[in-house]
C-alpha cells in the first residue's frame, strides 16, 4: 500500500550514468536554495491560520488580537467552551454520525459492488452508469427534496436521517467494484470447489483481497462526514443530534459577540481528533485520499 | 447464443437456469443499495423538477401548476444574475489558481528539500478540517482593525479594511479560503502522478540542452493532462460544493456579493421557505453537472487505455 510514494527515493537513488552538463558539480544550488526556501515559505503560509489560531485559543480571553507573545498561556478558553455548550454531547453526535454511515455504506456497498463486480446479468452496465451519474448528482444539491423525503420518513433531527442519504455510496460502489475485479478469478473458483457460497466467496476471498481499499475508503468517509456541515444544519435541531460543526456554527458565529479566543478554542477542540488522527496515521491517510482518488 | 443441438438441450436448460440465479443474486445484492440511491439521488431529482413546475402553495392559495414560471422569475430577479456571475467568478479563481497551487506544492513536495515531510503535511493538512473550522481559522485574519492582516497592512500605513463587511472584497475573502482549503487535496493528486514519471526523463532532457522551464512546459505538463483534467473536475464540483463557510465569513453579504448558488438555495429553501424557486435554481445547477458528467464519461471512454 505504500508503493507508489516510496518509488521516487529508490529510483532517483540510481547512479547517474551522464555528468550533469549545465553547471558544475561543486558550485551552490541557487535553483535548490531557491526551490527549499519557496517551499518552507508556502508551507508556513498555509499552516499559519492554524499556528494563530491555536496560539490564540491560549491566550486570555480578550488578548488574543493584542498579539502581545509574551502573555501567559492559559486553558481557561477550553474550560469556558466546555461549559458554555453541550460539547461532549455533540462530540459523541459526531461519533455515532461517522460510525453508522461507515458501517452502511461498507455493506451496502460491498454487496452492490460485488455484484457489479462479478454478475452478469440484464441491464448491468446501464445501472452501473447510473450510480456513476451519482458521483456527479452531489447529495448537497439536493438538499431541498432530501429534506421532504427524510421529514416524511419520520427521520427528522435523528442520526439515522442525517447519515441515510450517504450510504448508498456511490464512491465506495465504484471503488469496491474496481478492487473486486482486480481480484484474480482463480481465487474465487477455488473456494467454490471447496462449496462455498456466493455469500462465503465475498466474505473469505474478495473482502479480505479489498483491504487495504476498505481502508482507504473508510479514512476518507470519516473525514468527510466528520466534517460534513449543510445537510446535518438542516436535518437537525436539537443539541441530541447536533453534529460538532453544527454545534461550532451556532456557537462562533462572530455576531453572538464571542471572543476570538474562545472560537478558536472550539474550532481547535472540533478539529484536533481528526488532526491528531492525521498527525499519527499520516502516511495512510494520504495514501487514502490518493486511492479514493485515481477513479 | 448459438443454438445447441437437440441432446444437448438438458444442459443448455442448467446453463440458464444458473444465469437466471446470477442475475436474481445480482439484483438482490444490488437492491439495498439501489433502494437508497433511488430514494435520496433518481427520486428526489425528479421530484426537484416537479417542484420546479408549480407555484408556491399558501394556505389561502394552494400550489398550481405554473409550468415554467418560477425559471422566469429567477431570470427577472437581479439576485440570481448577481449570485450566478459570483459563482462564475468563484469557479473561474478557485480552480485555475487552486491547480496551480497544488502543482507547485506537488513539485515541492517531490524535490529533495529538507524535512520534505513536514512540508507535505502542512499542505495538506486543511484539506482534513471542516470548512465551517476553516472559516473561524479565517475570520482571526480578516477581522477589521485588529485582524493579521490589517495589523501587517496597517504596520506600512495603510488604512484598516473590512474584508469580509465591504462588496469589493468579501468575495475574493471567501475564494482564499477555498484555495486555501482545496489545494492541498490536488497536491496529492499530482505527487502520485510525479512519481509514476521516470527520472530518466529528467536526465534526457536536460542532456538535450532543455532548461527547468522547458522541462516542465513541454515534458511534466504534457505528462500531468490526465490528472489535470481529473482535478479540474473536481474542482469544478467543488465550486458549486463548497459554501459552508459562507454561514460563518460573510453569510453572502454584503448585499449578495458574496452569495453563492449553493448557499442561495438553501436560503431560499429553509430561510423563506421558498421550495419552488429553491427547486427551480437546483434544476439548473443538475443541468450544469449533468454536463459535467456527460462530457467527463465521453473524455474517460476516450482516454480508457489510460486507465
Amino acid at each position: 500500500m505504500n508503493a507508489p510514494l516510496q518509488i521516487p527515493q529508490s529510483a532517483i537513488a540510481k547512479p547517474r550514468l551522464q555528468p550533469r552538463l549545465r553547471r558544475p558539480l561543486h558550485a551552490p544550488d541557487f535553483a535548490k536554495v531557491l526551490d527549499t526556501l519557496g517551499a518552507w515559505v508556502l508551507a508556513l503560509v498555509w499552516i499559519a491560520p492554524l499556528l494563530f489560531a491555536l496560539w490564540a485559543a491560549l491566550q486570555p480571553s480578550g488578548s488574543a488580537l493584542a498579539l502581545d507573545f509574551s502573555a501567559p498561556l492559559t486553558f481557561q478558553n477550553f474550560i469556558d467552551v466546555w461549559n458554555a455548550v453541550p460539547w461532549a454531547g455533540y462530540f459523541i453526535n459526531t461519533l455515532i454520525l461517522v460510525t453508522l454511515i461507515l458501517i452502511g455504506q461498507l455493506v451496502l456497498c460491498t454487496l452492490a459492488g460485488f455484484a457489479f463486480a462479478r454478475f452478469e446479468f440484464r441491464g448491468r452496465d446501464a445501472l452501473f452508469m447510473l450510480v456513476l451519474l451519482q458521483l456527479f448528482i452531489l447529495p448537497e444539491v439536493l438538499i431541498v427534496e432530501n429534506y421532504a423525503i427524510v421529514a416524511k420518513l419520520g427521520l427528522f433531527d435523528t442520526a439515522l436521517g442525517i447519515g441515510l442519504p450517504y450510504m448508498a455510496s456511490a464512491f465506495g460502489i465504484f471503488l469496491l467494484r474496481q478492487a473486486f475485479k482486480s481480484v484474480p478469478i482463480e481465487l474465487e473458483e477455488a473456494a467454490r470447489i471447496e462449496g462455498c457460497s456466493w455469500m462465503a466467496v465475498l466474505w473469505k476471498v474478495y473482502v479480505p483481497a479489498a483491504k487495504p481499499v476498505y481502508l482507504a475508503y473508510a479514512l476518507v468517509s470519516i473525514a468527510t462526514h466528520w466534517n460534513n456541515f449543510l445537510w446535518p444544519l438542516i436535518v437537525t435541531n436539537s443539541p441530541d443530534t447536533r453534529p460538532l460543526t453544527v454545534g461550532l456554527s451556532l456557537f462562533g458565529a462572530p455576531e453572538t459577540g464571542v471572543d476570538i479566543s474562545v472560537i478558536s478554542a472550539a474550532t481547535i477542540m472540533t478539529i484536533l481528533p481528526l488532526l491528531v488522527g492525521f498527525l499519527i496515521f499520516q502516511r495512510q491517510f494520504i495514501q487514502a485520499f490518493l486511492r479514493a482518488g485515481i477513479r | 447464443m448459438t443454438r445447441l443441438p437437440e441432446n444437448n438441450r438438458p444442459q443448455n436448460n442448467l446453463i440458464t437456469l444458473q444465469k437466471r440465479r446470477q442475475a436474481l443474486y445480482g439484483w438482490m445484492l444490488m437492491a439495498p443499495a439501489l433502494a437508497l440511491l433511488s430514494l435520496f439521488a433518481f427520486y428526489p431529482t425528479i421530484a426537484t423538477f416537479f417542484s420546479s413546475l408549480f407555484s408556491r402553495g399558501t394556505t389561502r392559495h394552494p400550489s398550481v401548476f405554473a409550468g415554467f414560471e418560477n425559471y422566469g422569475d429567477l431570470f427577472a430577479d437581479p439576485t440570481f444574475w448577481t449570485v450566478a456571475s459570483n459563482n462564475l467568478i468563484y469557479a473561474g479563481v478557485t480552480i485555475p489558481v487552486s491547480i496551480i497551487f497544488a502543482l507547485i506544492m506537488a513539485l515541492w513536495a517531490n524535490a529533495h528539500i529538507p524535512a520534505r515531510s513536514f512540508i507535505r503535511s502542512a499542505y495538506f493538512t486543511p484539506t482534513i478540517l471542516p470548512m465551517i473550522a476553516a472559516a473561524n481559522l479565517w475570520l482571526f485574519f480578516y477581522t477589521p482593525d485588529l485582524g493579521i492582516i490589517d495589523r501587517i497592512t496597517g504596520f506600512f500605513g495603510a488604512e484598516p479594511t473590512n474584508w469580509l463587511g465591504q462588496p469589493e472584497t468579501a468575495l475574493a475573502a471567501v475564494i482564499i479560503v477555498t484555495i486555501w482549503k482545496e489545494a492541498g487535496f490536488f497536491m496529492i493528486f499530482y505527487l502520485a502522478a510525479l512519481q509514476t514519471i521516470p527520472p530518466d526523463l529528467r536526465e534526457a532532457a536536460r542532456i538535450e540542452g532543455a532548461g527547468r522551464w522547458t522541462y516542465t512546459r513541454r515534458v511534466l505538463l504534457p505528462l500531468l493532462m490526465p490528472t489535470t483534467i481529473f482535478v479540474f473536475v473536481n474542482a469544478l464540483i467543488n465550486s458549486v460544493k463548497l459554501i459552508d463557510h459562507l454561514f460563518i465569513l460573510t453569510k453572502g453579504g454584503p448585499n449578495n456579493a458574496s452569495k453563492l448558488i449553493l448557499y442561495w438555495i438553501w436560503e431560499m429553501a429553509f430561510a423563506y421557505f421558498d421550495r419552488p424557486h429553491a427547486a427551480a435554481m437546483t434544476m439548473m445547477v443538475l443541468l450544469v453537472l449533468g454536463i459535467v458528467a456527460i462530457a467527463q464519461f465521453r473524455l474517460v471512454e476516450k482516454r480508457t487505455h489510460y486507465r
